[in-house]
Formats: C-alpha cells, structure tokens, sequence
C-alpha cells in the first residue's frame, strides 16, 4: 500500500495552531470526539495531511492511527490539499460510457498522482466526480469553474497546457 | 444468581440471566466456534462463525455478543447453521492467501481447523477481485502478511485495548479495508513497543515473529564456536504447551534435555541472571531511597515496557532502574566473567536467549548492549518459546518422552526468586526479599509477599521493612502502566517501588509464547494457570531469596566486588532515551 503522506509542503499560520488547539481542548474527553474534531480541522486547513492528524491526535490523547483509520473510512474527509487547479473528470453513466475513465487514467498518468491526490507544486488536484448535469457533452471533466466536453485523450495536453503558467 | 430457563438442542438448561448464547452453551458442555470474538476486548460480532438459529427468530444470530433470554430455544447444530458457516469460511478464503504449506501456523491456525470442521471442499469456491498486499517485514521483531488478513481486528483489540498502544487499525473501507499503521507507515517506522501481543492474538498466519532460528542452527553447526543458551524463567512453565501437556506444566528437566540434544555446548538459566539483577536492583533501590535518588524507581526487565517508557513516557526515563534486563546481564557476564574463566575469547561465544517475547529480539539490538566491548553484542539472538518448539520439532526430539535433566553450572544456578520473574509482581517480590533482608540484617524472615502476587490489573502494597515505609506498586499490560503513570504524574498517587511488566500478566503470557486458540483465552486465564506452574518452582526451591545464590556470590567475590560496584555499572548497567511518540 502506497505511503499516505501529502507531497505538498504542509503550512500552517499562528492562528490556524490556535483556532485548531481551541477546538480540540472543547472536544477532548467527550465520547466521540473524533469526527467533529477532523471536520474542524478539515474546515480550518482544507484537508488533513499527517501533520494535522498528528496535532488531533496529540490533542485528544488518542492514537494516530485511529485518527488516520476514521479519516480514511468516510469520504468526506481529504488527506490531500487541492490544487489551484481542481479537475473533476465526471464517472456518471453517460460519460463513463462515453470513455470518460480513460480520461480519468490518463490524467493520473499524465500528472502522475492517484485520484484525491494534489500534484507536489499545488498546481493540480484531480478528483472523479458523478454526473455534472451535462450528459450532451459527455465525456466530460472540470478544471475549477471551466467545462469540458466531448473530450478524447489527446485532448488532454492541450487543455492542461492552458493551466500551466 | 438469577437463572434463566433455555433449551440448547432440545435440552433443557438453567443458565445466568445476562449470559451470551456462547457462555451458556459453554455451561452446558457445547462449543461453539468463534473466529473474531475475544472476551472484553474483541466483543464486535462481526465474523459470523458463530451463527446459532433461535427459534422464532428470523436471522440466525451472533452467540458471542446475543444474550439469552427465558424461554430461548437454541439450535447450534441444524444444517441451516452447518451451511451458513460453511459459507462464511468459503467467503473469507475467497481473498485468503492460501499458502497452508508454507505457513507458520499450519496446525496452528483457527480458520485452518474450522474448514475442516465445516468440511469446506473448494477452497476457491468463490473467485473475485482480490486484492495482494506487501509483506511487512521492517519491524525488528515480526512482519505482517495482510494477505491472509481475515479482517477479525484481534490484533488490533490486542494493541489498542490491552496495550493501549493502538499503533494498527482498519484503514479504508468496504472491500478495500486492510489492517495498518497510520498513514500506511512501516510498523518498523511507528511507535510499537515490538509486545507481540498482536502475534498471540492473530487467529492465523497473518502476523508472527521473524524466524531467527537459522541463525542458531548455523551457530551451532560451527565448530569454533562455543554456543550457550539461557532459557527466561517462564519458558520452563509454557514450552510443554507446544507439545500438548497441560498449561502450566513445568517442564524445566525435559527444556533442559531437549537444548543439550540440540547440541548447546552449555545450558544455563536466566533465572541466574534475574537473582543477578534483583541483587543489583535492590542495590540501586536502597541507593535510591538513602541518597534521594530518582523515585518512584520503576523496573527495566521488559524490554516492551521500557520501549513503551521511551516512546510515550519519556519524563518517567530517570525513574527507569539503570539494570540491564536479566537477558541482557546475562549475555555480558558470559562474555566477560564468563569468558575469562573459561578461557575463551569472548568473539567465540554465541550466546542465544530463549525468550517469552518479541520485544527481547528488539532489545538485543539496543544501543549499549556489548560488555565485552569491541561491537561484541550481550546476547546474539534471541528466539521465543515457539521458535524453540519449532527447533525442537524439527531435530525430531520427542519431547514429552525425554528424560530430565539439570542445568549446566555456574550459569544455571538460580534461587526461587528468579523463577517467580516470570510472572506479574515476581521481580517485586524477589527485591523485596533481598532489600528486607538487608536492611534489616537478616531479621525479616518474610518471604512471601502475597500481596504482589496474582492477575489484578493493578496491586498495591506499603511494607516496613526496618525504619522504612516502602509503597509499592505492580502492574503488567501497557493499558495499566498508563493509569498507573498518570496517577504518579498527577500526585494521585505517591510510590516508592513500582514494577511494570509490558504484558497482561507478565512473561508468562509474553507475545512470544505458545499460540492458544482464542476458545483457550476466552475461558481460561492463561496468566494465572501459567503463573502457578512458577510459583510452585519456587516454593519448592531450597535457596529463595537471589543473594543467597552460591554462584552469584562467587560472581562478586572473582569478578565484581561488591554489587553497584564501577565495574558492576560497567558490566550490568545502561541508559536509555526518548524516542518519538509517532
């Protein structure tokens, strides 16, 4: 199994240590702090690299991995930062039929990282998403507010060569 | 007790009101198979091989966790049961690395004895996705094999509820749930204590203890070697269990029999070495107490326990005794001492422990383990009970039929006081009897010091000993060492003396013994069955008290001077450090 850990350099200000130290010292030592301790912390940071857990774990007196095995259980949590450039390619039916799962594959390829992951320069995040309400233009993926359709892997180097400076 | 009416089978029973269905078909003579269950710790229903059809009732039910009601009528036999089971192990081998013939605990292994009990005849009679994990193998002292995971969580209950520890857990979800470290780390690179309980609770060969057997074989092979072994003091009262005699059954003449046949060129016993440590204990102890030193002092004999101390306790290190563990002690006085008076070169001993724990293979590679200097390691392997049993087995020694036999001398002699280090409150009783004896100059003739003894999880006691009021403190299983250190860390509690052992009831139930189904844990108590086979070697023992051992005396007198000497520091003395809690 692949090493977990978030590529990207982890930042954290003053105030984030703080509103995180706060909500943890509230939580500590009521049952079943975990969960609205790791949306907190998700809500602060954005998503919740090892470095964040470490801080939850510490705070709540409980071990790592049990933090780590939550946050690896529901999907709402992200162990990975997104990038300045969110690409959502949509599985939905239509464009899963479509071919929209080798888009999919060849962007981690291309952009070497798994699904949910962040590229090491924070630039792009890539996420499979269901459908976008845009089955006529299907396969379909966006790259934060922009849409594309109708796409063949080919297509891809040009659209991300859009984004790269 | 309140009792309830129930018929198991169409028998009729009167069993306690609150019993699961598996506790009252137990008081009834009837097994049923479990695979995830353990008793207070593992109570998560979640495997279904121990489904039993109610009467009435529309699902068959889990009989560890359902409780029997007045009136219940149970079925643990119908084919309707017999089928669903049979199901569930096909299901389970469905992803199960099936390498029964390579594998560890071939004989050994719960769900090895349940197909064959549910007469499972295709064991690929489900084929699907399967996923194949990498071997684990970075810790010191085991490897992980996630590949014949069944997912029953044991070890993790065993890590996180026993221990406290909680270093492993379910990653993921759904079919792609595996059992791992935070953030899929190596367990070489997390805070484990290297307990092996995890091991002992595995039901299959998914998690064991790295095999350093052939490097003993191959020590014994060569002839410029001069290859010893010492045996830990529990090994005597649970090795037997490896040849199907009773637990607790003190086998110490046949252990001794069967490492001579293996071609040991001298066996010895760490119970010299434990009366060694307690005379340097309760040297430290007294030095302690009259010079204001550290206190409460806290033993060093489990290497688990000390690890444990570094990685989560490391304000409590100064508190640690500076001994090094009996194993240890014992590998530098053969190197040293030992050596000198045999004439030999200390790079030609092979020394190997036979140990009850994994934690004893970590401790060999600490830093500050070589005596004889030179890089020359204390102790070059240690094994555990059940990689003896395996070399044992495999020299095709019949091992109940051996005749028995005496340790080899000086390194084999001992007092009771080092057989009781075996079990939970042992290494507290046996310096209490030594520091009572010397500070009152032989007037206390208390040896017993019943109240250290037993499987509480915590015990508790204040003795006067001459013109000291001594509090003392027992504890064995990490979960209990951790209340027992935030009730000295708050000032709740205030102690003089405490003993810390990393397993629940000390060595005897050590991660590196013999493997018992969890039928056996889940209705004996290994600890106490196991703790009673030392307690009786002791009693029976004419020298009880560790510095009344002749051999340990002349120890002194040739090589060390008086204990806690320089040199004693030297030889038998170590440090440790802080190490990170992630």
């Amino acid at each position: 199994m692949a090493n977990k850990k978030s590529a990207v350099p982890f930042n954290v200000t003053p105030e984030q240590e703080q509103k995180l130290n706060q909500a943890l010292q509230e939580l500590k030592g009521t049952r079943g702090a975990l969960m609205p301790a790791l949306q907190k912390a998700q809500e602060i940071f954005g998503y919740l690299p090892i470095e964040v857990q470490q801080r939850v774990a510490l705070g709540l007196d409980i071990p790592l991995e049990e933090v780590y095995g939550v946050s690896t259980f529901y999907s709402q949590f992200t162990l990975n930062p997104k990038g300045q450039y969110k690409i959502s390619v949509c599985l939905g039916t239509a464009c899963y039929v479509k071919g929209s799962g080798s888009l999919y594959e060849a962007l981690k390829e291309k952009l070497g990282i798994d699904g949910g992951e962040c590229t090491e320069d924070g630039k792009f995040s890539l996420d499979a998403c269901r459908c976008i309400g845009a089955c006529g233009l299907a396969p379909v993926l966006t790259i934060n507010d922009d849409v594309y359709g109708r796409l063949i892997v080919d297509d891809l180097d040009d659209i991300l060569a859009k984004y790269q400076n | 007790m309140d009792m309830v009416n129930i018929k198991i089978n169409g028998a009729p029973y009167s069993v306690p009101v609150g019993s699961t269905i598996l506790e009252a078909a137990r008081y009834a003579g009837i097994h049923i198979p479990t695979l995830c269950f353990l008793k207070d710790i593992n109570e998560i229903g979640a495997c279904r091989i121990c489904v039993v059809e109610v009467v009435g009732a529309k699902n068959l039910v889990g009989a560890c966790v359902y409780p029997v009601a007045e009136g219940m009528q149970i079925l643990t036999s119908s084919p309707k049961v017999f089928e669903s089971r049979k199901r569930t192990l096909e299901l389970i081998l469905s992803t199960h690395d099936k390498k029964c013939l390579t594998c560890v605990r071939a004989g050994s292994c719960e769900l090895q004895r349940l197909c064959r009990e549910f007469k499972v005849e295709d064991e690929n009679y489900y084929q699907g996705e399967d996923i194949r994990y990498e071997v684990d193998d970075t810790a010191v002292h085991m490897y992980r094999d996630n590949n014949k995971c069944i997912l029953c969580r044991r070890c993790v209950a065993a890590c996180s509820k026993l221990q406290g520890i909680g270093v492993i857990g379910p990653n993921d979800r759904g079919f792609k749930t595996h059992i791992g470290c935070a953030f899929e780390q190596n367990l070489g690179d997390v805070a484990c204590v290297s307990c092996g309980q995890c091991i002992v609770a595995c039901p299959t060969g998914a998690i064991a203890e790295k095999d350093d057997t052939d490097e003993v074989w191959k020590a014994l092979a060569d002839p410029s070697k001069h290859v010893i072994v010492q045996t830990a003091p529990s090994i005597r009262v649970t090795l037997g269990e490896a040849f199907e005699m009773p637990i607790g059954t003190n086998v110490t003449g046949k252990m001794v029999s069967a490492l001579r046949r293996l071609g040991f060129n001298a066996v010895y016993d760490t119970d010299f070495a434990a009366d060694l440590t307690i005379v340097e204990e309760a040297t430290e102890f007294i030095e302690r107490v009259k010079n204001g030193g550290a206190l409460p002092m806290i033993t060093s004999c489990s290497p688990g326990w000390v690890e444990y101390c570094e990685h989560y306790y490391p304000e409590f290190i100064p508190n640690l005794s500076s001994c090094k563990s009996p194993q240890q002690m014992f590998g530098a006085v053969a190197k040293t001492w030992y050596a000198q008076k045999m004439g030999l070169d200390p790079k030609d001993i092979f020394v190997v422990g036979v140990m009850p724990c994994t934690a004893k293979k970590f401790e060999t590679k600490r830093e500050d383990q070589s005596a004889a200097g030179e890089g020359i390691a204390d102790v070059d392997v240690a094994i555990t009970t059940r990689e003896l049993a395996r070399m044992i087995e495999r020299a095709g020694i019949n091992f109940a039929h051996l005749p028995d036999s005496e340790f080899d001398t000086p390194l084999g002699i001992s007092t009771g006081a080092g057989s009781i280090f075996g079990a939970t409150g042992g290494v507290m009783e046996a310096a209490l009897r030594t520091a009572a004896d010397w500070l009152t100059g032989g007037e206390m003739k208390k040896i017993n010091f019943e109240e250290v003894r037993g499987v509480a999880a915590i015990k508790e006691a204040t003795y006067h000993i001459g013109d000291l009021e001594l509090r003392v403190a027992v504890t064995s299983g990490l979960a209990n060492a951790k209340k027992v250190l935030e009730s000295v860390k708050s000032g709740e509690k205030k102690y003089d003396f405490i003993e810390i052992m990393g397993c629940p009831g000390g060595c005897v139930n050590g991660g590196g013994q013999p493997v018992q189904p969890a039928e056996v844990h889940n209705f004996y108590d290994l600890r106490a069955l196991r703790a009673a086979g030392l307690y009786a070697d002791d009693a029976g023992k004419a020298l009880r008290k560790s510095h009344e051992n002749p051999a340990i005396q002349e120890l002194y007198k040739e090589f060390f001077g008086e204990p806690g000497s320089h040199k004693a520091h030297e030889v038998l003395h170590t440090h440790y450090s802080e190490r990170s809690r992630f």
